[in-house]
């Protein structure tokens, strides 16, 4: 018998809440979108849990999915935050106010 | 040490859970706490690759393995490529704080989110729910051909428009990245002024 699912399940929530505090806290860019990352790892060890506890493939092929989306989130985010640095030398999200209403 | 003796779990799948979950914990902590910004992408490594060890636990075979290959290798080589490409030295201000109130106040929404997704779960008995609705799994070494029959059938069109999420994705970074400009007559590559983000100081 295999570990059960409800530790799986308190782990993901405790790393989605570092996650949360890392993109609250942080103000660095780079470092607030590994936090997001975390945060998406989280949901898809939750979705591969209870993929298993319920006998479905459906979540793994979300989970899948979710790769995908994190990836290509990643590839634009990236790209903006090399577009800013072009214009200014650090990644402070405090300091990108100009679309400020 | 009682709860593991009364669902009968063999100590090697203790072993593995408790070494994968504290690496995650310890790399997700290294990440928030990291001054260096490359250490928190290291620390980043440990936590994917501890993910990866527990989706193989829970029969997720073919995921642990993107994990490790989309995760743990391209994601965050790329981040650690853009760090290196920006500069290491420049580190955050850590106690700088805009906001007087933005940690405690931080602090208690994430209680209460920890408190609120546990309590949840756990009166709801962890998991409820019809079985096998989306397609049934067929135990340890059908993870590939379930996963390949579902993606390819029944999520079929979330795929093709996966796809067309991705290409779109490509363009927007290299529209993005690039620097305009035009190819003057000695084959130079003259450099308009493209400015993607205006109004900021120029950078030194």
């Amino acid at each position: 018998m295999s570990i059960p699912g409800s530790f799986y399940l308190v782990l993901s929530a405790a790393l989605f809440s570092i996650g949360a505090v890392g993109v609250l806290l942080r103000r660095n860019i780079l470092v607030m979108f590994m936090c997001i990352e975390l945060m998406l790892n989280a949901a898809n060890l939750a979705f591969v849990t209870y993929s298993r506890l319920l006998g479905d493939i459906g979540g793994q092929s979300i989970v899948f999915f979710v790769l995908v989306v994190a990836a290509a989130e990643v590839v634009v985010g990236l790209g903006i935050v090399v577009a800013v640095f072009r214009r200014r030398s650090n990644a402070v999200a405090d300091d990108l106010s100009s679309m400020r209403g | 040490m009682n709860v593991l003796l009364a669902t009968n779990i063999t100590i090697t799948d203790a072993a593995v859970f408790t070494v994968a979950a504290l690496g995650c914990l310890v790399g997700a902590l290294g990440v928030v706490l990291a001054r260096n910004t490359v250490h928190a992408a290291l620390a980043l490594v440990l936590t994917l690759f501890g993910i990866a060890v527990l989706f193989i636990e829970q029969e997720a075979d073919f995921l642990a393995a993107v994990q490790v290959i989309v995760y743990a290798g391209a994601v965050v080589v790329l981040f650690l490529f853009v760090i290196m490409f920006l500069g290491v030295d420049r580190r955050e201000e850590f106690g700088m704080e805009v906001l007087s109130a933005q940690r405690p106040v931080s602090a208690v929404l994430v209680a209460v989110v920890i408190g609120v997704l546990t309590t949840m779960m756990a009166t709801a008995h962890w998991v409820t729910g019809a079985k096998h609705v989306a397609g049934a799994t067929h135990g340890p070494f059908q993870n590939v051909n379930d996963l390949g029959r579902s993606v390819f059938t029944t999520y079929l069109f979330s795929f093709e428009v996966t796809a067309a999420l991705l290409v779109i994705a490509v363009v927007g970074a290299v529209t993005l990245a690039r620097r305009s400009g035009h190819a003057t007559a000695d084959g130079q590559l003259e450099l308009d002024a493209f400015e993607p983000f205006p109004g900021g100081e120029a950078r030194p």
